[in-house]
């Protein structure tokens, strides 16, 4: 422990954290931290990169930027807000991390999640596997056709595109017409047998968002925007997210 | 056969809490008979996150996401599940590579699958999560089997 143990040269202004605490409601608390150990002892990335959520927290109100703005435990922590859940102060580490991640120069963050934003920019359909809109119509109806015909039960099921006015706008994980479209149909089947109202966009169908995760945030409000953008100009009453 | 829940930390701590944690175990025990469910421990609101989650599975640290998912590892073999059901597509990507990785034998499987297993409505070609224990019980169509 002693080995380990962080030596404090003396009082440092933390600009990093006090740049996240004027964004953050009630600054996140970030000031309240009680040192209890109960965020740590419950985080599985505890122990990862050598580091914990407490000991992030400490770095950061320490001053310690340079330490806080380059570990990569930052791409490592999910940001499931379990830490909070357990705190008794309520701080909120996870948008520590975010805005730590958001720190890092864009072409130095990790290339998968970088590129998955960037394949979702590619067109409007904001899939992180850059699957066009044409090619993700053409996938549904023929899988739908196939299934109409197979289970003759099923010969009345949809899988409405932009069909207007539907009650629920849902969106699909790109996952399942790209790579395994049978998937796709046990859903359709609960919606049709529920008689939900319900429909895909052909913009902004895709329910992943890697641009959230890289903390591009001009980039994730963008792919945000396409897809709420199609939900609102269909008339949508309830956007359904199954991410 | 025994099923397990994997409560998706978007949806439940981080969205609708408790409520829909109990809502998601409806559903469940209403297919799989509640005696055939085994909660892990901690669950819902206090679930550990399964790693999958934050951009992980694309962060290309892939030892660490796996050190990561140890911790469910562990709590899915602990409760001697057959089935993970998992409600997130992330949660499902995550519990089916640290099940392999680790050497679990459990399956990891969407809900939709089983509410249609349940239902009797479940082709043969919707099946790609099911064991062998499932594959082919109540086949719906099997003549439209392209395997
Ligand atoms: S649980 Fe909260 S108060 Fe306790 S060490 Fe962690 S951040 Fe500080
Ligand atoms: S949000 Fe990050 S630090 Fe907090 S419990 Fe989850 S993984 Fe750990």
């Amino acid at each position: 422990m002693a080995e380990s143990s962080i030596k404090i040269k003396g009082k440092k202004e933390s600009f990093f954290m006090d740049k996240v605490k004027e964004i953050l409601p009630e600054g996140g608390n970030l000031n309240l931290c009680l040192t209890c150990g109960a965020c740590a002892s419950g985080c599985p990335a505890t122990g990862l990169a050598d580091m914990d959520p407490r000991k992030f927290l400490r770095m950061c109100a320490m001053g310690m930027d340079e330490e806080v703005t380059t570990t990569p435990w930052v791409w490592m922590c999910t940001m499931c807000q379990r830490c909070i859940y357990v705190c008794p102060m309520k701080i909120d580490i996870p948008q520590l991390v975010f805005n730590a991640r958001g720190t890092w120069p864009r072409d130095q963050r990790p290339k998968g999640i970088r590129d998955s934003c960037d394949m979702a920019l590619r067109n409007p359909s904001n899939s992180a596997m850059g699957t066009a809109p044409d090619d993700f119509v053409f996938v549904v109806e023929d899988v739908l056709a196939e299934y109409q015909e197979a289970q003759p039960e099923f010969a009345d099921m949809v899988a409405p595109i932009d069909k207007e006015g539907a009650h629920f706008f849902l969106n699909q994980n790109s996952r399942e017409p790209v790579t395994e479209p049978d998937e796709m149909v046990p859903l359709w089947k609960i919606l049709h047998l529920a008689g939900v109202d319900w429909t895909y966009g052909s913009k902004g169908w895709a329910a992943e968002n890697y641009c959230l995760f890289l903390a591009d945030n001009q980039c994730w409000e963008h792919v945000t925007r396409v897809s709420a953008k199609q939900a609102d100009d269909l008339g949508c009453k309830v956007f359904l997210n199954t991410e | 056969m025994k099923f397990t829940i994997q409560d998706p930390c978007q949806i439940v701590r981080k969205g609708f809490g408790d409520e829909i944690a109990d809502d998601l175990r409806f559903v469940i025990k209403s297919v799989v008979g509640e005696e055939n469910v085994i909660e892990m421990t901690p669950n819902k609101s206090n679930n550990y996150c399964c790693g999958g989650g934050g951009g992980f599975l694309q962060s290309g640290f892939t030892e660490e996401r796996r050190a990561y998912g140890k911790k469910k590892f562990d709590q899915i073999i602990e409760t001697g599940a057959d089935y993970c059901i998992t409600g997130c597509h992330n949660c499902h990507a995550q519990v089916h590579d640290i099940g392999h990785h680790f050497g679990g034998t459990y399956q990891t499987v969407h809900i939709w699958t089983l509410i249609c297993l349940s239902l009797g409505i479940l082709g043969p070609n919707e099946r790609t999560y099911l064991g062998d224990d499932l594959k082919d019980v109540d086949v719906f169509h099997p003549e439209s089997s392209l395997y």
